[in-house]
């Protein structure tokens, strides 16, 4: 029995290796098993080899494990493409029409089960893949009744014969797999899971959900790897609420057009990756000079230009902070799982209202696809704060004055009304101005206005800036990262733990302004700092470095291949370093 | 009511002597108040340049944006409150260089709402260079031997992209310019209004006169009929697209609010931004 393990499929794209993955682990996730799946994929839309790894196990995991149990394989390509990941003593189970091998000499065991023969004989060789979940359930020891919800959940429509072939696949897949097995059937029997009911979803899925419950009704976006699926979720759920998602011709109409939106009252989101965040950058600072909400997603992947399209990265870091000519205020949140992606989307609607200035949710390409298991959200904790905003009816203006929008307040935020509203008129404009909205560029308006702009966020309240993992009043060293670099860490520094080092973990989840009250201290209590991260330049190590000092303590573990970190290079990479 | 006196502000425009904008902002003001608005249910959205800073000379709501982007921050503002009247206005750089993605989607996209282009055939704000309205061998300061590049026929271009009300007018027409501006604002849908807008400072070209010579009022043509696209069309070819009036108008086509799936019919700015907890129960579902 075992508590853990790693399954992975692989084949050619376009081939239905997705819904292998995705029946698999729904059903895993109703046993009540803790799942991870990172998918591995190309540009190419048919053909290519794609693959999608899967963790289970009976306590949370967020990271793609180091190695591999059991690899699905339905051609040789994803025999010699994965092989090297498989652990001594792990399984393929390959479909027998392509005549698999495996190296010889390995601690591997190949089964070779007539996937598309199986299907064949019952109806239809499309049906492989519902063998090859069978299969796989076999050496998991699963019982095989939980497919049928799962199964009737996705062929229901297509009438009870289909549901029942589906089925009879996997029962078929299943009682191969027994056979071949012998003695070996308990191998890899999982830990029984607790049966608990809680969501499993990708990172954009939870983004797109936060920003429903934190009031967003509209979305302006252009699509783009890896953020497309949030404005495909919304489009899907908006109508439902009265709103919806315009496809723009670019994303300078998108941010724009949020903005216009913004402007006009209404809680609006744009989303894309780098190459889409470049084109809004001029439009950012409007949203900064003219005080107008704006809530932004960057999924980050592979740069610069194109770069590494399906592939991880982190290096829009120092972009999306400094990003627009000019200096604005401007918030960067990174949440670091996916249930924090959506408190994080609930609370940037928030703070971008409060704060009347735009903020910045960064994921990366491996929290927004990456699969998570979610413990249940609670609808509790989702407030709608909307700072500023004028709802009451005003006074009238005098001679045709200006409403002052950009009045001068001790915490610099002035009162916000919406078009529409009687005796509220006043002029928004990019241009310098006075309180009324109207250009100025005399020399001490504008030190007015830029101061105060920028003191609005000297007392931002973000509730955690740093996720931390901090038990050590003296630590031998601390481990810094952000966004899905988070399950990576933690299991690295469980294993220099069990090595005897005194590790602490900081995640930084408020990225701008640099929380450097919170993370001065856990530096100054570690004798070194190491900063995992997925760029080349060590951007997050820099900040650190800007912000809190002590440079001579600060090292770093950088990955740029697009690849997510694994626990196991954490650990390794930590152990030269210390 | 109001009247237009009422959408007049205290600011003084900074724009030369002479120019043509200061008759489009005229024509805004008096067409506001013909059609029945309160300053405080419009929107002006203005693009950068000499006539993006309409929007400050209008006692109304105002956006003044970034160069070449007055659509799509206009159509974010009519799609948050579809109850705001919402004119986009500003130059011929402005919406037909930088900013010429948005026109062309917003003409197809057609969201109710009107724009305005003060079409002077150069850059005024920047001094003095070529426009894509420019003619070939117009002499700026970005094109000292003359332009080589054609003129955009701006009017032809919207026809062709699916718009449903095309007119162009000219500055000293005020009386035809305001009726234009309130024809568009009532039409259900994207409407463009072309301006010739002279500006006395840079364009020694394309002057007042030089229009009044050019021009043809589409009213001196006989039976032309603004709901025929192909007359449209071969009039502007025929007149190399020098003539002001309604050139087209589709009142069929419903605008874009009126044809997606599910938007709110009361202005989306005032939907319950909390979700209920049975909406929320059914989303997460959907997730296990
Ligand atoms: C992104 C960007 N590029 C360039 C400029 C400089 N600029 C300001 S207005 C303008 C062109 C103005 O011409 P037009 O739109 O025809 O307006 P006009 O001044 O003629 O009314 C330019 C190039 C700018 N503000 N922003
Ligand atoms: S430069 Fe030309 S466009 Fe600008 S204000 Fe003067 S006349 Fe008008
Ligand atoms: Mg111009």
């Amino acid at each position: 029995m075992v508590s853990q393990l790693s399954w992975k499929v692989g084949g050619q794209q376009g081939e239905g290796i997705e819904s292998t993955g995705e029946i698999f682990s729904i059903a895993l996730n109703r046993l009540g098993y803790y799942l991870y799946g990172y998918r591995h994929f190309s540009s190419r839309i048919k053909g290519g080899h794609t693959n999608n790894k899967i963790r289970v196990s009976t306590t949370q995991v967020r990271s793609v494990a180091d190695d591999l149990d059991i690899l699905v394989a339905f051609d040789q390509e994803s025999i010699d493409f994965n092989f090297h990941e498989l652990r001594d003593g792990g399984v393929v189970i390959a479909d027998a029409k392509f005549n698999p091998v495996i190296p010889e000499g390995s601690h591997v065991t190949l089964y070779a089960v007539p996937f598309t023969d199986i299907a064949t004989n019952l109806g239809t060789s499309l049906m492989k893949n519902m063998v090859a979940v069978g299969a796989s359930s076999a050496v998991l020891g699963l019982d095989i009744n939980v497919f049928q919800e799962v199964v009737e959940g996705i062929f229901g429509r297509k009438g009870q014969q289909v549901v029942e072939k589906n089925m009879e696949a996997i029962r078929a897949g299943a009682q191969f797999m027994k056979e071949q097995l012998g003695e070996n059937l308990q191998l890899m029997k999982l830990d029984q899971a607790d049966g608990k009911k809680r969501m499993y979803m990708i990172g954009n899925d939870a983004i797109a959900l936060g920003a429903l419950a934190g009031g967003a009704r509209f979305m302006a976006a252009y699509p783009i790897t890896p953020a497309s699926e949030i404005m495909e979720y919304l489009i899907k759920k908006l109508p439902a609420l009265g709103g919806t998602v315009i496809q723009t011709e670019d994303e300078i109409a998108a941010c724009t057009m949020a903005i216009g939106a913004n402007y006009a009252g209404v809680r609006t989101l744009t989303a894309s990756a780098g190459p889409g965040l470049s084109l809004m950058m001029e439009a950012i600072g409007l949203s900064g000079i003219t005080e107008t909400p704006l809530v932004i997603v960057d999924t980050q992947r592979g740069g610069p230009s194109t770069g590494l399209p399906t592939k991880q990265e982190q290096s829009d870091l120092m972009a999306m902070i400094y990003g627009t000519h000019g200096e604005i205020p401007k918030i960067v949140m990174a949440p670091s799982t996916v249930q924090e992606a959506f408190y994080d989307m609930v609370e940037a609607f928030n703070l971008a209202e409060e704060y009347q200035c735009p903020v910045i949710v960064l994921s990366d390409l491996q929290l927004s696809l990456g699969k998570q298991t979610v413990e249940p959200l609670e609808y509790e904790k989702i407030q709608i704060r909307r700072g500023k905003l004028v709802a009451d009816e005003l006074p009238p203006l005098a001679n045709k004055e200006n409403f002052k929008r950009y009045e001068i307040t001790d915490d610099g935020i002035s009162p916000r009304v919406l078009p529409g509203m009687i005796n509220g008129i006043h002029h928004v404009t990019g241009v310098e101005h006075a309180e009324t909205g109207k250009p100025s560029e005399v020399a001490s308006n504008r030190n007015a206005q830029m101061d105060k702009r920028l003191r609005k966020l000297k007392q931002l309240k973000f509730q955690t800036p740093v996720h931390k993992n901090a038990k050590h009043e003296e630590a031998d060293v601390l481990l810094v990262g952000f966004n899905s670099t988070r399950g990576a860490i933690e299991e690295a520094m469980e294993r220099l733990e069990r090595d005897g080092l005194k590790v602490n973990h900081a995640h930084v989840r408020l990225i701008h302004p640099f929380p450097t009250d919170e993370m001065l201290p856990l530096v100054q209590k570690a004798k070194k700092v190491i900063v995992v991260e997925h760029n080349a330049t060590g951007q997050l190590a820099n900040l650190l470095k800007m912000n809190v000092g002590h440079a001579e303590k600060i090292s770093s573990i950088l990955k740029y291949d697009g690849n997510p970190f694994l626990p196991n290079e954490v650990y390794t990479k930590s152990k030269e370093l210390l | 009511m109001a009247t237009f006196k009422d959408f007049r502000n205290d600011v003084k425009p900074n724009w030369c002597p002479g120019c043509g904008d200061f008759s489009v902002q005229a024509a805004i003001q008096r067409a506001a108040a013909n059609v029945g608005l309160e300053p405080h249910q419009l929107a002006v959205i203005s693009g950068i340049g000499c006539s993006g800073r309409i929007s400050g000379y209008i006692h109304s709501y105002g956006f003044h944006g970034i160069h070449g982007r007055a659509l799509p921050i206009a159509q974010g503002v009519k799609m948050a409150n579809r109850d705001l009247t919402v004119i986009a206005a500003g130059g011929d750089g402005d919406g037909f260089a930088i900013g010429m993605g948005h026109t062309i989607h917003a003409i197809r996209r057609n969201i109710d709402i009107t724009y305005i282009v003060m079409d002077n055939q150069i850059y005024g704000l920047t001094k003095g260079q070529t426009s894509p309205r420019s003619d070939v061998g117009f002499k700026t300061k970005s094109t000292p031997q003359g332009s080589v590049e054609p003129a955009l026929s701006i009017m032809e271009m919207a026809l062709s992209a699916g718009a449903t009300f095309v007119a162009q007018s000219f500055s000293s027409d005020l009386k035809e310019l305001t009726h234009l501006i309130e024809e568009a604002i009532k039409h259900k849908g994207f409407s463009l209004i072309n301006v010739f807008s002279p500006c006395v400072t840079y364009n020694k070209v394309n002057t007042y006169d030089w229009f009044k010579e050019h021009l043809t009022n589409l009213s001196t043509i006989d039976e032309y009929d603004p709901s025929d696209r192909t007359m449209a069309m071969q009039t502007l070819m025929k007149h190399k697209g020098l003539v002001t009036g309604l050139i087209y108008q589709n009142k069929e086509q419903k605008s874009y609010q009126d044809l997606i799936h599910g938007y709110s019919e009361t202005p989306l700015v005032h939907a319950n931004l909390q979700l209920s907890r049975e909406k929320f129960d059914e989303l997460v579902a959907e997730f296990m």
